[in-house]
C-alpha cells in the first residue's frame, strides 16, 4: 500500500480506500478510488438491488451568508432561488453571461439568510473565483467551507433503513430534495435526501474529522461483506450509475461551451423570476431556437461508445459523444452526445465512429434507467 | 499477488503465449485482467488474418477503459475464441483457461524465444507496480 502521490488532494477517507483495496487514481487533482475489489459491475448492481457507499468528500462547500444571501444566488444560478424553504435543496447551474454553465451545483437553504453551495471537486476553485468576484450585495458573507466537511452518499433501495437505523431523525419525513440536520451516529450531520445514482438514498455532511467513524459505521450497519451488505462503490460506478440515471456531468455533457438549454436543462432556467447571470442570452437562445441539443443514445450494433467520439448521420460527422460507456443494469451500450437538434428526435438513426468502426446506435429517451417506485 | 504460470510465454504488452507444437495460444495476463477490472467486451482478429508480431489482435474493454490487444508472434489466425462474445467475464475469471483469446499458427517459431518467462515477467510486472 503505497501514499497519495503530493501533489495530489485526498479526502478524510483516504486512508480508509486504501484499507479495503481502493484503486486509487488521480481524478481531477484529487486521489480517490475508481474501485474497490469487488469491481464497478458489483458495486453498480448492489447499489440499483441494494445498497452502495460513496465518498463524496472532494465536492466543494461554499457557504453563503447575510440578508441579501437569497438575492446575491439568484443573480448568479438559473433556478429561483426564491422557491425554497428552510430546509429544502434545488438542483441549479451557475451560468455565464452566453448562458453557458461555469458549474452545475445544489443549493441549500438552512435560513432566509443562509446558504450552502455545494459544487464540483475539479471546479471548486474556478466557482470560488467566479461568485466572490460576482459578490456586488452589501450583506452577503461567503466562506469557502470545503475542507471542513466530509460527505458521504449511502444510495439505493436499503439506504433509508440503514441509516435510520443510525439517527433518530425521522428519515420518512424527509422528501426528496430535502434535508435535515441531527445526529448520525451522535455525530452531527446534515442528511439530505440527494444523490445522483438515480435510487432512493441520502447525503451526509458532516464534520471531515468524523468522516472515518461514519464510513465504518454505514458500512458495519449495512452488512458490508455479506452478498446482499452494502458495497463501498468507486467513481467508476458513480459514473456508469449517473449515466443511467440520466443525469449530466460536468466537463461532458455542460461546460462554458454548452448552454443550459443544449444541455437539455431548460428545467433549471427560471427566465420570469428576474434578472440572473445569461438570462438575456437564454432568452434569446430561447426564441431563436437552439442548434444542437443534447440527447440520449443506446448503441445497437455490437461495441461500446466511448467519451470524445464523433457521431455520424448520413455519413457526416455531426455531433460528439460526450459520455459513453456499458450501462451495467440496463445490458446495453449507451451514452449522451451533441447533434444537431435537427437529428435530435427519439428513434433517429446515428451511427458512432468507434476507433474508425462505424457502430450503429439510435436516439433514445431519458433517463435510461428510471428506478421503480 | 497476481498468477504466473510458469509454462507460458509473456509479453511486456501483457500478454501470454502457450505453444503447442506450431501453433500458439494467446490470451492477456492475471496481472493484465486485474489492472482492467470488468471485462465487458471482447473483439478479436477472424481466422485467416494474417499477423506480424506485436501488431493488434483486437481490443478488450471494461466498464472505463479500451485495451488494444497486441499479438507477440506472427502468423495466421486459426481461431479465436467465440465464447468471449457472450461471455467476456472469462478473461477476468480465467484468463489462462477458457478465456484465451486467439490461436495463431506461427510464422517464425524462433520469435517466443525473445519472449519474458515466467519470472521475467514477474520482475517486469512488480516494476510497473512501483
Amino acid at each position: 500500500m503505497s501514499a497519495p502521490a503530493p501533489q495530489l488532494k485526498s479526502t478524510p477517507l483516504n486512508a480508509a480506500h486504501r484499507q479495503l483495496g481502493g484503486r486509487m487514481v488521480d481524478f481531477g487533482g484529487w486521489d480517490m478510488p475508481v474501485q474497490y475489489p469487488t469491481g464497478t459491475l458489483e458495486e453498480h448492481m448492489r447499489t440499483r438491488t441494494h445498497s452502495g457507499l460513496f465518498d463524496v468528500s472532494h465536492m466543494g462547500e461554499i457557504e453563503v451568508r447575510g440578508q441579501d444571501a437569497i438575492t446575491f444566488v439568484n443573480r448568479i444560478t438559473s433556478n429561483d432561488v426564491t422557491k425554497l424553504v428552510d430546509g429544502q435543496a434545488q438542483y441549479s447551474a451557475l451560468t455565464t453571461p452566453q448562458g453557458t454553465v461555469v458549474d452545475d451545483l445544489l443549493v441549500y437553504r438552512f435560513a432566509q439568510d443562509h446558504l450552502l453551495l455545494v459544487v464540483n471537486a475539479g471546479t471548486t476553485e474556478k466557482d470560488w473565483d467566479w461568485i466572490s468576484s460576482h459578490l456586488t450585495e452589501r450583506a452577503v458573507q461567503l466562506r469557502n467551507a470545503s475542507s471542513e466537511y466530509c460527505q458521504i452518499a449511502i444510495q439505493g433501495p436499503d439506504a433509508p433503513g440503514i441509516l435510520q437505523s443510525l439517527t433518530q431523525l425521522s428519515l420518512d419525513e424527509i422528501k426528496y430534495y430535502h434535508f435535515r440536520e441531527g445526529a448520525v451516529d451522535g455525530v452531527p450531520a446534515i442528511v439530505s435526501r440527494t444523490g445522483y445514482t438515480g435510487e432512493d438514498g441520502f447525503e451526509v455532511y458532516a464534520a471531515a474529522d468524523k468522516a472515518e467513524q461514519l464510513w465504518n459505521k454505514l458500512l458495519d450497519t449495512g452488512n458490508f461483506g455479506t452478498s446482499a451488505g452494502v458495497l463501498p462503490c468507486g467513481l467508476a460506478a458513480r459514473n456508469t450509475l449517473r449515466l443511467e440515471a440520466g443525469m449530466s456531468l460536468y466537463g461532458h455533457e455542460i461546460d462554458e461551451t454548452t448552454t443550459l438549454l443544449e444541455a437539455n436543462l431548460g428545467w433549471i432556467c427560471k427566465l420570469n423570476k428576474g434578472e440572473f447571470e445569461g438570462r438575456e442570452a437564454l432568452v434569446r437562445q430561447k426564441e431563436t431556437g437552439v442548434s444542437r441539443r443534447l440527447v440520449g443514445f443506446e448503441v445497437i450494433a455490437r461495441g461500446i461508445a466511448r467519451d470524445d467520439q464523433d457521431v455520424l448521420i448520413s455519413g457526416e460527422r455531426l455531433g460528439k459523444v460526450t459520455s459513453g460507456s456499458p450501462a451495467p443494469f440496463l445490458k446495453k451500450n449507451i451514452g449522451f452526445a451533441y447533434v444537431p437538434v435537427q437529428f435530435a428526435n427519439e428513434g433517429q438513426d446515428i451511427q458512432i465512429d468507434v476507433r474508425g468502426r462505424a457502430v450503429a446506435a439510435k436516439v433514445v429517451k431519458t433517463p435510461f434507467y428510471k428506478r421503480e417506485r | 499477488m497476481a498468477n504466473i504460470p510458469e509454462d507460458l510465454h509473456y509479453s511486456k504488452d501483457h500478454e501470454w503465449v502457450r505453444v503447442a507444437g506450431n501453433i500458439a495460444t494467446i490470451g492477456i495476463t492475471d496481472y493484465a485482467q486485474n489492472s482492467l477490472g470488468d471485462v465487458v467486451y471482447v473483439e478479436l482478429s477472424k481466422p485467416g488474418d494474417e499477423l506480424a508480431a506485436n501488431e493488434s489482435f483486437g481490443s478488450v474493454e471494461s466498464v472505463k477503459a479500451v485495451s488494444e490487444l497486441f499479438t507477440p508472434v506472427s502468423g495466421a489466425v486459426t481461431e479465436q475464441n467465440d465464447a468471449l462474445q457472450d461471455a467476456p467475464e472469462k478473461v477476468n475469471t480465467d484468463p489462462y483457461g477458457d478465456g484465451w483469446m486467439i490461436r495463431v499458427k506461427m510464422s517464425s517459431a524462433g520469435e517466443v524465444d525473445s519472449l519474458l518467462t515466467a519470472a521475467e515477467y514477474e520482475d517486469f510486472t512488480k516494476e510497473e507496480t512501483e
